[in-house]
Formats: C-alpha cells, structure tokens, sequence
C-alpha cells in the first residue's frame, strides 16, 4: 500500500475541504476518518507521481495566500478562504485549475461518497427500483 | 511462461468481442477451438451495491476517472465480463445513413450495417419501456422539448425485467440489461468457446500474445479467474482484438505494429460531454425508474445530442462548477433536480489520438476543437430553454458565469451562456463513447484495417470494436460495434480454412 497523501497535509487538507464543502466543518473525528479512508483509497490507484503533485499542490495552497493576505490559507477566516479557491478556480492557467479541479474531486469524494450523505441529500436510488416507492 | 495453444483468439468480452465470440459457435462446433481473455472478472447481479466508489473501483478502468493527457477529460470504460455492455444504459440505436456515408470507407454501406443492427436488436430484447416506467426526470425533458419547439424521441433500450433501480451505470443490480455479458458470451460459451477472465493481454507478436493471469485479491468483487494467476504465452492462429479503443491501439503500439501502421493511435473521437442539472420547486421521481429514456437528436443540425440522465451524488457534486454554499444547496435539492446530459459530435482531427507510455500504458490526446465548445454551448442553451420550458426555477449551466440561471433571466439565457465562459480545468468534461484509434479504410497509410476489420498486411490479425470508426458515430455506439464485429466474424468464418491451415 503506497504511504498516505493526506496525512503530511491533513489539517491544510481540512482546510481546503471545509471550503469546499462548507457541512464538512461539523464532521467530528469518526466522519473525517472515514472520508479521509475514501479519498485515500481512490488515491492508492494513481500514479507516485500524482500523489505527490497533489500533496505538493496542497502545500502551494497554503502558503499562496501570504503573498495576498499575509497569512497562511489554515489561518485565514472562511470567506478569505473562498476568496483564495475562486482565485485559483479561475486563473489563466490550465494547470492551476486543474489542481483545484482535483482537490475538490477529492473533497466531493470525501463528502459525498460517505453512505450517511445519500440520506442528508435525499438521494434515495434503490436496487428494488419503482417497488420500493410504490 | 506457461505456454497455451488456440485456434481462434479473441481479446476482449464486450459489444465488439462477445459478438464475434458468439458468431464463432459454428466454428467451435465443428471443432475449431476459440478462447475470450477478458482482462476484468465475472460480475454477478447481486454484486452491485449502488454504492459509487465501490462499484466504479470494481468495475472501470481507473475507477472511471482515466484522464486525458491534457487532464481535461475523464474517459469512462469498464473492465468486466461483456465490457461496457455491463454498465451503459442499454439505450440501442441505429447508426444514421448519413454517418456512414460521411465516413465513406470503401466496401462499407448502411444497408449492411441497418440490416445487422437488427439482428441484435432483436437478440438483446431491445423495446421502448411503456410509460408507467418512465420517471418524471423522463417526463419533464419530453415536456420541456415540447414546450421549447423541440421533439424529443424515445431511446430503445436492451432490457428485460427492469425494476427501475436507475443504477445502470454502477452495473444494473437486477441483472435486467441484455449486454453481451447476459446473452452473446452465455451463448457462445454454451456452445464450446472458452472464456478466460482476469486476464490482461500486455504484448503481440507474430500469432502469438504474453497474457497477465491476475489472482482475485481478498475482498475484491468477482469471481475468481478460469486460469491460475501467471504469465502466460498464447499461441493462435487468427487473432481478434476487441479491447475498445484504448486498449486495442495501446497494445498495437506497445507490440510495435506502430511502424507498419502508421495510422495506429490515430482518429480517436469520443462525444464529448456535460451534465446540466435544473431546480424544481417540487421534488420530482428522478432517482427511481430507467435514467436515460429520451433524447434530442441535433447532430445533424447542429453538432450536440442531448440525453436524460441521473447520476449519483459523488458524480453528480463533481460535474457540478464551482464550491461552497451554493454548491452544497443544489446538492440539497437533490429530490427536486432535473439532469440532461449534452454530447458534442466531435470530428477525427489530427492530434486527437491514442499514444503509450514508457511503461506501454495508453496515454489520451484530446485538444477541444472550437467546433466541439460551439456545439456543447448551443447544446447548453438548448438544454436551458428546455429545462425553463418544463418549469425550472434554477438551470446550472457550466459554460454560464455565474453558472446559475435564475427563472426571471430565461429570456437571457441565450446571452449568458457563452463560450467565453468554457474554460478547461473548470468544468467537468466526461467520454463514455470512445471511438477510433484503428480506423477503417482502403489506404493502408491513413488506416489500419479494411471494411472488414482485416489489419492491413497481417492477414491473421483483425480488429472488432469500436477503434474501427473512422470519424465519430453521433450516437450511442454499442449496436454499431456489434453490427461491425458481426461483419468481422463473417470475414473470420470465410477466412478460417485457409488461415488455420496454415
């Protein structure tokens, strides 16, 4: 089993998640665990290189907001924290959206993947189909 | 290496392998002895969970999410028993004269093509569900197209006893959708074809593969491969390859058929396409009933399709732009969203092409043409009028900035959705029909097979999927691959004698 990706990076990671998708801040310790074990696994299928890149990517996150904001992106308040995702979500380069494109694959696949998230979307898809509604 | 012997190889179980499997059984009758290496396991019904991860790591090479080498893209393809055929929507359609005229290969007409789509049409139970199966996701679309000046048409879909789980994608748990996997490899395996599971073929040479027999890891789903795990070495006389169009031009290539076949890798297409989702103000029957049960045909006219769709929240969260609170509320709307997905009628250019690695492992070009921006931005602006005609409060429209549309802003909406706003790396771009990368054609520089799938200069080698296309198909592929493997199997009964003779 290739070594975690998250783990170095967690709290930045967090973070980043919690921007994402803002009801990931009311996770307690078991719901992180568990989302990070999704994402982990859906990460054990990508190449070395990639894990690194996205680790590396993570780090760049935290420290691009000193250039703007004087802090680092854990220490900003939430609404600088959007401001810093939306910055690079739509910057002229292809690269840099690409890596919020992935980092926010991975917080959705955190969050939404979790069997408890079906139920607090509503979603409610069934393998008896039309009988289990009729 | 363990050695193995066989008349009649063919290389992959899906729409284009589990076809010439299954019109190989007079031959394996006679006694011609014909083996399937599928690279993913046998799948039982009971085995799909509906849950995404899960199913997409079992069941989808790189758990679905291949990525082009530009890293916009992500490719959808399966690694099962029947391929892809386990985990499409069933919706069966076939190919417009116009298509195949267009692609203008020699010795190749419509009327063959038509007159064998119906052949498996009617093996695979292909109907139109009676309309209290359809869910309101369904509904709404046919409404909306009607009230738009639209005329939406109803799929065709290959199923038998469907109960409307709406999880087609993550492998029907009901086991109701009539894939090669349900109907061509039962049959032909009834009748003397061997079929191998969980085994890859990594190289090709001269009537001959190396094959990589993988062991079922604890815990993984599927049942456990017909071979012991080991390399082996694979002698043959007539070899079919049926691996998609991925992993037939990536293993011509790693074999070194690059050299004699210049047009390898080339002429890849793939519809490329987006979800679109809209709010209702009531919850409406979107994650019950069969998801993809209508369309809109606009290629012709104007380069899109559009399609009904409902996926699953992971999928739908990520095809999504943006993050944040209003991300998180349109995800909360789930039981109130109406889904349409767009697909562009890309073209074959150059560029756009199959590569592979150091490692031999395929590797995607895609550029987006401007062409393919146009087509899915008229395709969002159609889709748009559409959901506001059905009584949308909210579209979500990815090439809109900011991608929410508000009901008041319908008459705009033309205006706001732009292909300024396309921007790569921002908006969730998925292929599911991947097509192309070893065409057809008469000239052996600017192709790789005849009408056939007869690989030019190597009279035992042959090709059946849908890597044949030589331009993009314009609508779901799976029954044209199987009315082309169909002629391909026809043109291995003829050449049988003579090849394994030899």
């Amino acid at each position: 089993m290739p070594d975690a990706v998250l783990a170095p990076v967690r709290d930045i990671f967090r973070a980043i998640a919690t921007t994402v998708v803002p009801e990931a801040a009311a996770f307690d310790a078991a719901a992180w665990s568990e989302a990070e074990r999704l994402i982990e696994s859906a990460l054990d299928v990508r190449p070395a290189g990639v894990r690194r890149q996205i680790q590396m990517f993570i780090r760049v996150i935290e420290w691009l907001p000193v250039v703007r904001f004087g802090r680092r992106f854990t220490a900003l308040d939430a609404a600088r924290r959007t401001r810093v995702l939306q910055a690079l979500q739509s910057s002229p380069l292809l690269l840099l959206r690409r890596g919020l494109w992935g980092l926010r694959t991975l917080a959705f696949i955190g969050y939404y993947a979790r069997p408890a998230a079906r139920a607090e979307i509503g979603y409610r898809a069934d393998a008896r189909g039309w009988e289990a509604r009729r | 290496m363990i050695e193995r012997e066989t008349d009649i190889l063919i290389i992959g179980s899906g729409a284009g392998g589990g076809t010439v499997a299954a019109e190989l059984v007079p031959l394996a009758k006679s006694g011609v002895r014909v083996l399937v290496l599928e690279q993913g396991a046998r799948f039982a019904p009971s085995e799909m969970t509906g849950q995404e991860l899960e199913m997409a790591r079992a069941l989808y090479a790189d758990d679905g999410g291949f990525l082009t080498a530009q890293g916009t893209m992500s490719l959808a393809f399966a690694r099962a028993y029947g391929g892809s055929t386990l985990v499409y929507t069933g919706t069966s359609l076939v190919v417009p004269k116009r298509v195949i005229d267009h692609w203008n290969v020699t010795g190749l007409t419509h009327a063959d093509l038509a007159q064998r789509s119906a052949k498996y049409l009617a093996q695979n139970n292909v109907h139109q569900l009676t309309p209290d199966l359809l869910n309101e996701n369904n509904t709404l679309f046919v409404k909306g197209c009607d009230a738009a000046g639209f005329h939406a048409e109803q799929f065709p879909v290959n199923l038998r006893g469907c109960k409307g789980s709406s999880l087609c994608n993550l492998g029907c748990p009901n086991g109701a959708k009539m894939g090669t996997h349900a109907v061509q490899l039962p049959f032909a395996e009834r009748n003397g074809v061997q079929v191998v599971t969980r085994a890859e073929v990594r190289t090709m040479e001269d009537r001959a593969v190396t094959v990589r027999v993988r062991e079922k890891a604890a815990g993984e789903k599927g049942a456990p491969g017909e071979w012991a795990a080991g390399e082996y070495r694979v002698r043959a006389k007539i070899i079919v390859c049926a691996g998609g169009s991925i992993g037939t031009p990536a293993l011509l290539l790693r074999s070194g058929f690059g050299a004699r076949l210049p047009a390898l890798g080339a002429g890849f297409t793939c519809h490329p396409a987006h979800i679109l989702v809209a709010e209702h103000a009531r919850a409406i029957t979107n994650d019950v009933g069969h998801p993809k049960s209508f369309y809109l045909d606009r290629a012709e006219a104007e380069g899109y399709v559009l399609e009904t769709c409902m996926y699953f929240p992971f999928i739908t969260a990520k095809n999504l732009t943006g993050f944040g609170a209003p991300h998180s509320a349109l995800m909360r709307a789930f039981p109130r969203l109406q889904m349409i997905l767009v697909l562009a009628c890309d073209r074959a250019v150059s560029g756009n092409r199959i590569t592979v690695n150091a490692d031999g492992e395929p590797v995607v070009h895609y550029e987006f043409t401007p062409q393919v921006v146009e087509s899915l931005v008229r395709a969002t602006r159609a889709s748009a009028r559409i959901f506001f005609a059905a009584g949308a409060l909210r579209v979500h429209a990815p090439s809109a900035d900011p991608p929410l549309i508000e009901a008041a802003d319908a008459a705009r909406a033309d205006a706001l959705i732009d292909a300024r706003h396309f921007r790569t790396g921002t908006i969730s771009i998925s292929a599911a029909h991947l097509m192309g990368g070893a065409v057809m054609g008469a000239d052996a520089r600017a192709s790789v097979t005849d009408a056939w799938g007869r690989v030019h200069g190597v009279p035992w080698l042959r090709i059946a999927d849908a890597s044949l296309f030589p331009d993009s198909l314009e609508i779901n592929p799976y029954v044209t691959i199987m009315a082309c493997a169909d002629r391909v199997a026809e043109g291995v009964r003829g050449d049988a004698p003579a090849l394994l003779a030899a």
